[in-house]
């Protein structure tokens, strides 16, 4: 079953991609939480046992054939559908949501791996299905029930960030299976009613202000909007060249509001300026060209609209966190992939990975 | 199905990766505008920001809703209360600092660098508080010699003042820092750690509407940490204002009633289910929950025997003892077993099988009907009345009053009180209910336990001939602008569906109870207004023949429910005394005691002009002077 061809043909720019963004994050959580003084074990050291669990994660994930997936997709989705449920009666409740699922031993999270169990079983639903001009709007009914469910769910713990991550993965991906004009225009008018109504019936006061203070953050400088502001005057005092390693005024003297996790990328951007963003955009740019291109590369269906869904949840992470930090999107708690500090982040984008790199490494064995 | 694969048609998701290839720079292309934009473009305005001029958040706490009485008389409000901080990151000499404060503020300076030393971890801008509520003088002081303080930071906050000093404490309630518990509550989603919240009490119950929303300025200081401008600003709003039921000069007075003896009393309108007076004695200080509390004033509270950190009028439950004749004697009356005339031969004791049922006077009270009964308080009548009608019938009426179950007053852990049925028995211990067992129930023993609450509540029902308002402490809630925002009117409870008629013949013998002679409750008489009621001692431990000196916490409780005036009832009291022994002789004077307050209030009994004089002059004068302007220009409504 091992075959050598697997190792000559390991995705080695992919793994080092990985390597280097997690070790530029590891570094820049050093300093992120050089401030908040002594503990027993720092942040930094933390992260670096999550990137080596994660990474023992990439090689069990890389060493089957992914082509099983195929077979268990619904199963996996059906059981983290059920912890959803699940989560929603018995998950502990901290911070007013309920996210959390006490499994004895350790605590699950069922929104993280919905969205990984997303893109499965779409990709598991369009691997069989045809499509000779374009999905219609009638093609999209078990798609959009697919979707509904998790998406609802989770709104409802509530957790507004990841539910807007699932739509926009599933979306990503009915967009590269192809949708027809009629569909999208229809679709697009469909929705506008419902985003009212979501507005004044599924969304909370505090998500509700979120998106005001997005929209007008002088409206409350103090709370959501004082992240805002104090994250935009720390990247853009970064300038060209930055303030230099650990110099970050904004950061160090704790401006910046959960700045070894969501807003890692503002420290970072304050300490190492212009030209060290565009190299940390450069990476994330190429890293999802490359599933891109790992998913253009790969002979089935089923692997390529796999690749395109894992590439479309790691794209739309780095955007929305980014856009966050640097004030083009509302505050939302949304990680920066393999950057900021967080095991369940890690977790889920590690497994990402070793699935692209599965693909990747088989993509001559059809 | 398995290896049944699907080559995918080649050339259209490779033109579609292509698409999706060029959307993904596209995207990357902004996020690089929007940074050369914040980084290059706008880097020398928001660096300047960011070094010469400091921001700084400076929160400014709400002013808390002060809590009224019915006739907009304030129970508590805010006054300033001034502290001192350190802000680290402006701090020159810290030691200097330290000594300076340490020697003025005449305080420990080991206490004031383990605050140093707790504070010292969080960001290097942010306020470490050291002392609060230091004097105006002392404010003043460090406010001139703040330039040769560098890092010095004076505070002030609104803290509630209890201007009425005990009164109502337990009604009231106090405020504490808010739980890790409450904090992961949706209700309490807005507040941060260390938020003062209410911690019982109205102040608890109804937190929400009292609190207020904390606002704060967004401010530049210059390097020294001192004020250049404020960069923008929220301000707090005020929380609304409760408007209780309660009659400030009634609940002082029924408080005065009970002396330093432990218990409850609960004053209510008949007619409303307003709460007039809601006592729970001995009392605490308020104030000192919110300040500093030695720990030897907490022992102190925490040893006393009465308990007075105890809510006895919404948490105590008591047997009512022989206040619950009167359900007895309605359930009798409806269910035909007796009647005005029915007789019983009481020679002090009834015997069932082999148990011997005692009346509380062992000479016999001879010939009894129901009048002579109820007047006398025999036990003999209803222990008889009682073994006919069973523990469950008895049952279904006390719940006809709402009794068994929290009546729902509007604050939190009210207790239900408990009336034993034979099903509740087999339920909660297995076992069969006995007959002898019904008999200490059909006089309020056994089982049977109420809240001064439902005490209260079962009065009024008769005096109104069965109905029975919720009883409930707060009558509105006002905003900071005056606009009532809730108002709570009459709710009707239950409607026992009894004809008026027989609700008269209970009422004639609780008239004799207080105003006829070998009536029980001839202590809470009054002689300008008719006073109906009945008396009850309720047994805590069996400790029946041990004449002498029974142990405080052993001794029976007395208790007395009434309702006046007869003829066209107003108001319903209840009181209990806790250990107090007999309920004419301990309870029913506390009782006319607060029946002559309610009554000189409303001008039908005429104050004696000392004690009316004596009282204003001691209590009600400073109370009502300080509505501070600056925290809340509360408005007083009803008034």
């Amino acid at each position: 079953m091992i075959d050598r061809r697997l190792f000559t043909n390991f995705d080695w720019t992919l793994f080092s991609l990985i390597l280097i963004i997690s070790s530029l994050g590891v570094f820049n959580i050093f300093s992120a939480a050089a401030s908040y003084g002594v503990v027993t074990t720092p942040y930094f050291v933390k992260q670096i046992y999550w990137i080596l669990a994660g990474l023992s994660l990439v090689i069990m994930v890389c060493s089957f054939d992914y082509h099983i997936l195929e077979d268990v997709a619904f199963w996996f989705y059906g059981v983290v559908l059920f912890l959803l449920v699940v989560v929603l009666f018995f998950g502990k409740t901290s911070m007013g949501a309920t996210r959390w699922l006490n499994l004895g031993l350790f605590s699950l999270q069922p929104s993280e791996p919905v969205k990984i169990v997303i893109v499965m079983a779409y990709a598991r639903f369009f691997s069989r299905y045809p499509l000779p001009r374009g999905l219609t709007l009638r093609d999209l009914f078990y798609p959009a029930l697919l979707l509904g469910g998790p998406a609802l769910l989770i709104m409802k713990q509530p957790d507004l960030g990841t539910a807007i991550l699932i739509v926009l993965i599933a979306c990503s991906m009915l967009i590269y299976v192809g949708l027809r004009w009629t569909t999208v225009v229809t679709v697009v008018l469909a929705t506008l009613p419902s985003v009212y109504l979501a507005w004044h019936h599924v969304l909370r006061d505090y998500q509700r202000n979120r998106i005001l203070n997005f929209l007008d953050p002088e409206r409350d400088p103090l709370k959501s909007g004082y992240h805002l502001i104090q994250s935009k005057i720390a990247v853009g005092s970064g300038g060209v060249t930055g303030k230099g390693y650990l110099q970050g005024t904004q950061a160090q003297l704790h401006f910046l509001p959960e700045q070894h996790t969501d807003f890692a990328f503002s420290v970072f951007a304050e300490e190492w300026g212009f030209l060290g963003c565009m190299v940390v955009l450069f990476l994330y740019m190429f890293l999802i060209l490359w599933g891109l291109q790992i998913a253009s590369r790969c002979n089935d269906r089923f692997g390529s609209l796999m690749a395109v869904g894992v590439t479309a949840m790691l794209f739309w992470h780095v955007v929305i966190n980014m856009g966050m930090v640097i004030g083009l999107f509302p505050v939302v708690g949304v990680p920066l992939p393999f950057f900021s500090y967080g095991g369940t982040s890690m977790v889920t984008s590690m497994v990402g990975v070793g699935i692209l790199l599965n693909i990747s490494m088989r993509r001559f064995m059809f | 199905m398995k290896g049944q694969r699907y080559i995918r048609e080649v050339k259209e998701p490779r033109r579609r990766v292509l698409g999706m290839s060029i959307a993904v720079a596209v995207v990357f292309f902004v996020l690089l505008s929007r940074l050369w934009y914040l980084q290059i473009i706008e880097s020398g305005n928001l660096r300047e920001l960011s070094e010469n001029n400091r921001l700084r958040f400076v929160p400014v706490a709400a002013s808390r809703g002060a809590i009224l009485d019915r006739n907009g008389k304030v129970l508590v409000s805010n006054s300033p209360s001034f502290s001192v901080a350190v802000i680290p990151q402006d701090v020159k000499d810290k030691d200097a600092l330290l000594n300076t404060l340490a020697r003025y503020l005449n305080l420990d300076l080991a206490e004031l660098q383990d605050k140093w030393e707790k504070g010292k971890g969080r960001a290097k801008f942010y306020p470490i508080i050291i002392a609060s509520g230091i004097t105006r003088e002392q404010m003043e002081y460090l406010e001139e010699n703040r330039l040769r303080l560098p890092g010095l930071d004076i505070e002030m906050k609104p803290i509630r003042e209890y201007g009425n000093g005990q009164l109502a404490a337990h009604l009231l309630g106090y405020l504490g820092e808010i739980s890790e518990e409450d904090l992961g509550k949706e209700s309490y989603q807005s507040y941060n750690p260390g938020d003062y919240v209410g911690k019982s009490g109205i102040e608890r119950s109804w937190e929400n509407y009292l609190h207020g929303a904390d606002g704060g300025r967004q401010i530049e200081v210059d390097a020294r940490g001192r004020y250049l401008r404020t960069i923008s600003e929220t301000s707090p709003t005020i929380g609304n204002s409760i408007v209780l039921t309660i009659d400030r000069d009634l609940q002082k007075r029924a408080e005065q009633a009970f002396g330093d003896k432990a218990g409850a009393a609960v004053a209510m309108d008949v007619n409303s289910g307003e709460i007039l007076a809601f006592v729970s004695n001995p009392g605490f200080d308020p104030s000192l929950f919110t300040g500093h509390m030695s720990s030897k004033q907490w022992q102190t509270y925490l040893e006393d025997k009465r308990h007075p950190l105890e809510n006895k009028a919404l948490k105590g439950q008591y047997p009512p003892g022989s206040t619950f004749k009167i359900i007895t004697a309605l359930a009798g009356l409806k269910e035909g077993l007796i009647d005005d005339t029915t007789s019983v031969v009481c020679k002090g004791s009834y015997t069932v099988g082999r148990d011997t049922f005692k009346c509380w006077d062992k000479k016999g009270h001879g010939v009894v009907n129901l009048k002579k009964a109820l007047k006398e308080s025999c036990d003999v009548y209803f222990y008889k009345l009682g073994e006919r009608l069973g523990v469950d019938r008895i049952a279904a009426y006390a719940r006809e009053f709402g009794l068994g179950s929290p009546m729902g007053i509007g604050l939190e852990n009210e207790r239900g009180g408990l009336i034993p049925t034979s099903e509740w028995k087999e339920k909660k211990y297995g076992k069969k209910w006995y007959r002898g067992e019904t008999l200490p129930v059909s006089i309020g023993q056994g089982y049977v336990l109420m809240t001064p609450i439902q005490l209260a509540a079962m009065i009024a029902g008769v005096a109104t001939d069965g109905t029975i308002y919720r009883p409930h402490l707060v009558k509105r809630v006002v905003d900071p602008d005056g606009r009532v925002m809730k108002e709570f009117s009459p709710e009707v409870l239950k409607k026992v569906a009894l004809p008026p008629g027989l609700f008269q013949q209970v009422k004639e013998g609780l008239l004799a109870v207080v105003n006829e002679p070998h009536g029980t409750g001839a202590m809470a008489r009054l002689y300008e207004v008719k006073v109906a009621g009945k008396s009850g001692t309720s047994q805590v431990v069996k400790m029946r023949d041990s004449k002498g000196n029974v142990p405080y916490q052993y001794r029976d409780h007395a208790l007395f429910v009434a309702f006046a005036p007869y003829d066209k009832p107003e108001i319903a009291v209840a009181v209990v005394v806790e250990h107090g022994e007999h309920g004419g002789s301990a309870a029913a004077p506390i009782v006319g005691s607060i029946l002559r307050a309610y009554f000189e209030g409303k001008g039908v009994i005429k104050a004696p002009i000392s004690r009316s004089a004596d009282e204003k002059n001691a209590t009600e004068a400073p109370t009502d002077a300080v509505l501070p302007e600056k925290n809340g220009s509360e408005p007083v409504p009803g008034n």
